[in-house]
């Protein structure tokens, strides 16, 4: 069990650590998905995303963290993030130039409305989410070799 | 008035630790105070007294807003100042684990 | 009002975080700052850059405690330390004089001329569809500045990840060392 070991940090912070992660990691998801009615966006969003990686490896060492989110895997999500943000931007050829608006605006405050601002604020919060969290990742993997000697 | 004089002498001060500081992680400090400082300087150009958030509610009064402008532009800045700070972060620990100290008058060899 | 207390407190956090002979005392005074520069967009009506600056703050303090976490060096004062502080001091009196005489000629805080806002806020509902006026700008009037963003941070991790690498020579190294 991971409770075993001696890597993390103590006992009360790894429990508080298995519930509100999750919570973490939702309220992220919908500042991601609320970004054109009220605040957050992309950024805002991608960011509270890596957040709650980045407090896994902080409570549990980094072999957990490492478990559910490989290192080749992070860096195929981020440039399927970035590749989708410019297929967004090449298909407003369809309609004219570079980057317009291609899909319906609906009804205002729902949640489908808006045409490409809602997709594209779901690629950004991919790239810039799985990024942060790789270059946490790098901090660490580097550390641990390098006070081993 | 007194506003935008105050905000550049936080810019100043920024500009003082990357001048004048002999350890590295004061000088990146002084990077990361001055990109405060410009931040605030461009939301506090389009500040409308009595306004109201850029965001729409039901009531669709968009006549009294404060300036979106500059705000979509600072939004921008504030996610590079991060890049920028973990990037000079990165240098910085590599440069520790070759020459031993973070002090700048002794890393001075022009060695690999 | 509220905004000069605060702007205060942000120069007197900073000249804190300068001096400190500590870094870890710096690094939470820097953190300090953040915390209320986040306050003051709270105050000036930007709730948006509030919400980011509070993260991007908690990421930037995660990552500098990781770096000064067990380096530590005392501190030598040598050389011509008078003349050269005199003389930084001087220049930013320099900078702030000159400073003064350009930003006469700006509006007055709380009248902007707002001359290019004007098409956005009449139109911008209608044109685009989406209630957060600052995301409609972001991403269906000024786009190209969201690309450049995306290009700029995909850069910053390829340049983290080729620095902090482990080279075949340091292998070798630190196999023969042990």
């Amino acid at each position: 069990m991971s409770s075993k070991t001696n890597t993390g940090m103590s006992l009360i912070v790894k429990t508080v650590t298995r519930i509100v992660v999750s919570v973490i990691l939702v309220f992220g998801i919908y500042i991601v998905a609320h970004g054109h009615v009220a605040l957050g966006g992309g950024f805002a969003g991608g960011i509270i995303i890596a957040l709650s990686f980045v407090l896994l490896i902080l409570a549990f060492g980094r072999n957990v963290a490492v478990n559910k989110i490989s290192v080749t895997l992070a860096a195929n999500l981020e440039t399927i993030g970035a590749l989708m943000f410019l297929g967004i931007a090449l298909l407003g050829f369809l309609k004219g130039a570079f980057f317009t608006n291609i899909l319906s605006k609906g009804v205002p405050f729902k949640l489908f409305s808006a045409g490409t601002i809602s997709l594209s604020n779901y690629a950004i919060s991919l790239k810039v989410g799985i990024g942060l969290f790789s270059i946490y990742l790098a901090f660490v993997i580097l550390e641990r070799y390098k006070q081993g000697k | 008035m007194i506003l935008y004089l105050l905000c550049l002498i936080l810019f100043c001060i920024g500009l003082y630790g990357i001048l004048r500081k002999r350890n590295l992680v004061k000088i990146i400090i002084g990077f990361s105070i001055m990109s405060y400082a410009l931040n605030l300087f461009l939301v506090l150009l389009g500040y409308k007294f009595h306004g109201r958030a850029p965001i729409g509610a039901s009531d669709q009064n968009f006549a009294n807003m404060v300036d979106p402008l500059p705000q979509a532009l600072v939004h921008t800045s504030i996610v590079i100042g991060l890049g920028m700070t973990a990037l000079l972060i990165a240098i910085a620990i590599r440069i520790y684990e070759k020459y031993g100290t973070f002090d700048i008058t002794k890393i001075n060899k022009l060695k690999g | 009002m509220e905004l000069y207390i605060l702007l205060s407190f942000m120069i007197f956090a900073a000249i804190v975080a300068m001096e400190v002979k500590d870094l870890f005392s710096s690094i939470i005074a820097v953190g300090a700052v953040g915390f209320c520069l986040c306050l003051a967009f709270l105050i000036l009506k930007a709730p948006d850059l509030a919400v980011t600056q509070l993260v991007v703050e908690l990421l930037c303090l995660i990552i500098l405690v990781r770096a000064t976490i067990k380096r530590d060096f005392p501190l030598v004062i040598q050389g011509r330390w008078v003349f050269n502080t005199i003389s930084s001091l001087v220049f930013a009196l320099v900078f702030i004089s000159f400073a003064y005489s350009a930003l006469k000629d700006l509006p007055d805080f709380g009248n902007p001329t707002m001359s290019i806002v004007k098409k956005y806020l009449e139109e911008g509902i209608a044109k685009t569809g989406a209630t957060n006026l600052v995301s409609a700008v972001i991403l269906d009037f000024r786009a190209y500045d969201t690309l450049g963003e995306v290009a700029i941070l995909f850069g910053a991790i390829v340049g983290i990840m080729t620095v902090l690498r482990k080279t075949k020579n340091e292998n070798r190294q630190d196999k023969i060392d042990e």
